[in-house]
């Protein structure tokens, strides 16, 4: 770990702590949590959610999704904040680590601008409708739609196959009006890899559905940008996934103007949650040079169909 | 099929302000939350009170604390907790301004589809943040 980047932790871990021991800018006295029948001090949140997300930020990385994915319903799930205020913060912790990943992507030419902004212009559009319908639609109804969502996500996870290289005979009309392909260098065979896309009117139409999902969920989009990126329009896998992360900063953008329009965005949850991933993405990039565990797969669907069943069940009243 | 560089203009010109702007609002963000924890600048809403206020939806949450949707934290900067909303703003305007630098390349390109593209996510961005879209809440 670099010297700038001990010297961040060391930061966040003070900045948190001096939180803890500084009462100076509490309420009147007597001011103790009490949640459900539970004194717990108010701080133990904050750092739980700056522990959790540091967590959350190496296994994100380990497992290959995004932080939100897993942020929104572990914390929607067993944190007391409302299902509004962790959208909001789930959005922007996306946005944060979609903003951090963009210029390395961008550089290297893995993230494509030229396949990422016509879908962008989409999804950012229906996040901001999807936000909307999320914010006005009763808490129950959102968690019981989550939960089903995040189980979904779990199937995807375990049935949707993955090309490295698909095969595009050739680009549809609309790609090839766009001038949407590429070439770009593939380290491991040392080749350079011609790419262009297909089914592109279609591939759009699935951006309405995504963006409205993000929006409504607030857990950014990455899980459905790269199946559809990869094998429905026939990007390689590295361009999908790099141009799914890139897309984030973009969806995630027009969605969590709307909850911090709508008053669902409170800082004491925000910036513990994206310090802690952002400091956690970066030890995880550490471990993954080194090992890639196949179990953390595992860790990952174990984790989201736990969180995905417990949203599901607690809108629908059965645990509460 | 048209051959590319592995990154072109407008993508390092992309990148390039991404990483400064992202770089400037983690710190922003940063610093504000250590004068907000420390207690420099006294917070609009009571640490103590903020566990019996995040679990309110956020309609009754508005309606409890006096607060104001929208941009009206801008008049809050003095308070410890609204001064992390530069910090948070600033993150959410850098794709807008990124987006906002590309379009003079792709016309100087000869790529107007593209500018437009670019220009209309734009307007987007711009409408989203502008907090015309509210919600009656639930």
């Amino acid at each position: 770990m670099s010297l700038v980047k001990k010297a961040f932790l060391l930061l966040a871990i003070g900045a948190l702590m001096l939180g803890i021991v500084s009462t100076s800018f509490a309420g009147p006295p007597g001011g103790d949590v009490i949640e459900k029948g539970s004194t717990v001090a108010w701080w133990l949140w904050p750092l739980g959610l700056f522990v959790l997300t540091f967590v959350l930020g190496i296994v994100a990385v380990l497992g290959g999704l995004g932080g939100g994915t897993l942020f929104v319903p572990i914390v929607g799930g067993f944190f007391p904040f409302n299902l509004d205020f962790v959208r909001g913060t789930g959005l922007i912790v996306a946005l944060a680590g979609a903003l951090a990943a963009g210029p390395g992507l961008l550089k290297k030419g893995m993230a494509d601008l030229r396949l990422s902004l016509p879908v962008g212009v989409i999804a950012s559009a229906c996040a901001i409708a999807g936000a909307m319908i999320g914010l006005a639609l009763p808490a129950n109804v959102i968690q019981t739609a989550l939960g089903v969502c995040i189980l979904g996500i779990v199937v995807i996870i375990l049935k949707a196959k993955k090309a490295e290289f698909p095969e595009v005979k050739e680009a549809d009309a609309l790609s090839t009006a766009l001038r949407i392909n590429g070439i770009y260098h593939e380290v491991s065979t040392g080749q350079d890899i011609n790419w262009k896309i297909h089914r592109t009117p279609l591939g759009l139409a699935l951006f309405v559905l995504i963006g409205i999902m993000a929006g409504m969920f607030g857990i950014g989009a990455g899980w459905a940008n790269v199946p559809v990126l990869n094998l429905l329009l026939g990007a390689p896998l590295k361009v999908a996934v790099s141009s799914s992360k890139f897309l984030l900063s973009i969806t995630d953008t027009s969605a969590a103007w709307i909850y911090i329009n709508n008053g669902a965005v409170i800082p004491m949850m925000v910036v513990p949650s994206i310090l802690g991933v952002m400091l956690g993405s970066m030890v995880g990039v550490k471990i993954l040079t080194k090992t890639k565990p196949a179990a953390i797969r595992y860790i990952v669907i174990f984790l989201l169909f736990f969180a995905g069943l417990r949203a599901l069940l607690k809108g629908l009243g059965i645990w509460k | 099929m048209e051959k590319k560089q592995a990154a072109t203009e407008e993508q390092l010109r992309y990148a390039k302000l991404l990483d400064i702007g992202m770089k400037v609002g983690i710190v922003i963000l940063f610093i504000s939350f250590l004068v907000y924890i420390t207690g420099i600048f006294s917070p609009f809403v009571p640490v103590d009170d903020l566990p019996k206020l995040w679990s309110l939806p956020v309609h009754d949450y508005l309606e409890k604390t006096g607060i104001h949707a929208g941009w009206a934290w801008i008049h809050l900067l003095n308070k410890g907790d609204f001064l992390n909303f530069v910090g948070i703003a600033f993150l959410g305007g850098v794709t807008i301004v990124c987006l906002l630098s590309i379009i003079p390349i792709f016309f100087r390109k000869k790529d107007p589809i593209y500018g437009v593209i670019v220009l209309i996510e734009v307007l987007v961005l711009i409408l989203a943040a502008s907090g015309v879209f509210r919600t009656g809440g639930h």
